[in-house]
């Protein structure tokens, strides 16, 4: 096989001893760098341009862009659809599916298919209940669940099999992702079955949006009491809350999120409360960033995407190291130029004897 | 952008009534004396195994699921998937769990320890978490749970554990000789 040239964005990279896939999620985590890593919001359009511009705010800022499979029930473009679109231009996507939608026969398919087009990574969810979502009626699959799920596409890549055990002629190599929340009962029991889905495959992890660092500090206590820190990379998940009134009404309508009275408190408080919950988050980041055994975070800006950069930037949790930045390809360019140029010479008609006179004068 | 507060769907894809938290949550405080019953009557049938094996298994199925069925519905408002893991789960069936989860509660748990799906409903896994505490096994609860053969919904789990434990139980002595 030759070797990628540098702008072919559609090759993969080299693969890396030890590395389980040839995404660059996975070279920032196991250099040991800080990952960042963000959320598209999916639109409820059939334009592909909707998804560019969507992912090109996060240019040069995050590490991995999360493409959700109808987060809370409601129906968006597919993951897969995303995914597709976001390697083409040469993104690292982070594939979410979710158990909800799909049997395993499907769950199975969408794997090698997206595994084909070059996504690296994929996350493994149990996904929402249905009633949660603006289709209540909808008929809730839950064929596998996230641990499940994790296996069955642990087992086809390292094994080369289906659920069925027969063979695939080339495995998908991704990096295994799954969902932590700290900040759900049974408390205790979280940071076990952390260890339950590293047992079953999960190679990163992210949270739920944190709000609490102090549960987080509890919750990380135990996980590296087990010493899960130094198996899985653990992303924690955080978000800028547009205002008191927003953060009240996802306390009580969206169900695992957590916000202390204290965070309400300091919105209510603030002037301007937009840029209050921005700055909340990145504290928040800045706290995570310093605490052992976290490896990155995962910035959740829904409907205000284009603070992902601002808080990245902001909170200084990259010290300097820039992620991958979309270049526009080179051919492209060249191709635009000779166009510009060409329409130029259309104003200005060409003399052909003239022409022929000072090619000669030339040589 | 908020929008209206969403009122969960008072339909479950789980068809139950209510009149079973108060039973099954029995079960779960009294996870630790059920272990020991369901130990012994795993070890009767299995004694009973040339007996199934004179019937047939097959032959023996009927009247084995409606017996079990009666009882686990009553106990645990069992679904009858088949494969019963309620030993690994605190004696708390994970069927009941909206989602069908077999492996440890999801995100959406509610402060309270109560569904995320149906906000009445004590969650399955909260319950099976305090439940397999008691119990001598409890930690079978961190072992990862295959995902469910659907083929095998409505068969008894019981004859199904039996046999199963009656080979591994010849292979053993098989091996020994």
């Amino acid at each position: 096989m030759s070797t990628p040239a540098p702008h072919d964005i559609s090759s993969p990279l080299p693969p890396l001893p030890g590395h389980t896939s040839r995404g660059r999620l996975e070279r920032v985590l196991r250099a040991g760098e800080f990952a960042v890593t963000a959320e598209l919001n999916p639109p409820d359009s059939a334009d592909p341009n909707e998804v560019f511009d969507r992912g090109a705010v996060f240019d040069g800022w995050v590490d991995g862009i999360n493409a959700t499979d109808g987060s809370g029930a409601n129906c968006h473009m597919s993951s897969v659809g995303i995914c597709a679109l976001l390697t083409r231009v040469g993104y690292s996507p982070i594939m979410q599916i979710s158990c909800r939608d799909h049997n395993r026969i499907a769950i199975q398919g969408n794997v090698l298919g997206a595994a084909a087009m070059g996504v690296n990574n994929i996350l493994c969810l149990t996904g929402d209940g249905v009633q949660a979502g603006d289709q209540p009626g909808a008929k809730p699959v839950f064929d596998l669940d996230c641990m499940s799920l994790l296996r069955t596409i642990r087992l086809m890549r390292d094994e080369g099999r289906f659920l069925s055990g027969r063979k695939i002629t080339s495995p998908p190599q991704v990096f295994l992702g799954a969902a932590i929340n700290p900040f759900a009962p049974p408390y205790d029991f979280r940071p076990l079955r952390l260890a339950k889905k590293f047992e079953a495959g999960a190679q990163f992890v992210q949270s739920q949006y944190c709000f609490d660092a102090p549960m987080l500090e509890r919750y990380m206590d135990q996980v590296r009491d087990l010493g899960l820190d130094e198996q899985c990379y653990i992303l924690i998940g955080v978000g800028p809350l547009a205002s008191a009134r927003a953060a009240k009404w996802i306390r009580s309508n969206v169900p695992g999120i957590h916000i202390p009275d204290s965070i309400i408190d300091r919105l209510e408080g603030a002037a301007d409360q937009k840029l209050e919950g921005k700055k909340i988050c990145i504290e928040m980041l800045q706290q995570v960033r310093e605490m052992t055994g976290v490896s990155g975070a995962h910035v959740m800006a829904y409907r205000q995407e284009e603070l992902v950069a601002e808080i990245v930037h902001e909170s200084g949790i990259l010290k300097g190291r820039r992620p991958w930045t979309r270049e526009s390809n080179p051919d492209f360019e060249a191709v635009t130029e000779a166009f510009e140029t060409a329409k130029d010479q259309f104003e200005h008609p060409i003399d052909p004897e003239e022409a022929v006179a000072a090619a000669f004068e030339e040589h | 952008m908020p929008k209206p507060a969403y009122q969960p769907a008072s339909r479950s894809p789980v068809p139950r009534s209510r009149a079973f938290y108060s039973v099954r949550l029995w079960s779960v405080r009294h996870s630790r004396g059920l272990e020991r019953i369901y130990k012994l009557l795993a070890g009767v049938f299995l004694k009973l195994h040339p007996f199934w094996k004179f019937v047939g298994y097959k032959r023996a199925e009927k009247p084995v699921v409606l017996i079990e069925k009666t009882v686990k519905s009553f106990l645990f408002d069992c679904r009858m998937c088949g494969q019963c893991v309620l030993s690994d789960t605190g004696m708390s069936c994970p069927m009941n769990c909206p989602k069908s989860l077999r492996n440890g509660p999801c995100g959406g748990v509610r402060a309270n320890g109560n569904c995320e799906v149906e906000p009445d409903m004590p969650c399955v896994w909260v319950q099976a978490w305090k439940g397999s505490r008691n119990m001598r096994a409890g930690d079978n609860i961190l072992h990862v749970q295959p995902p469910v053969d659907h083929s095998y919904r409505g068969s008894s789990a019981w004859l199904r554990a039996t046999a199963q434990s009656a080979e591994e139980k010849d292979a053993q002595k098989a091996e020994a000789v």
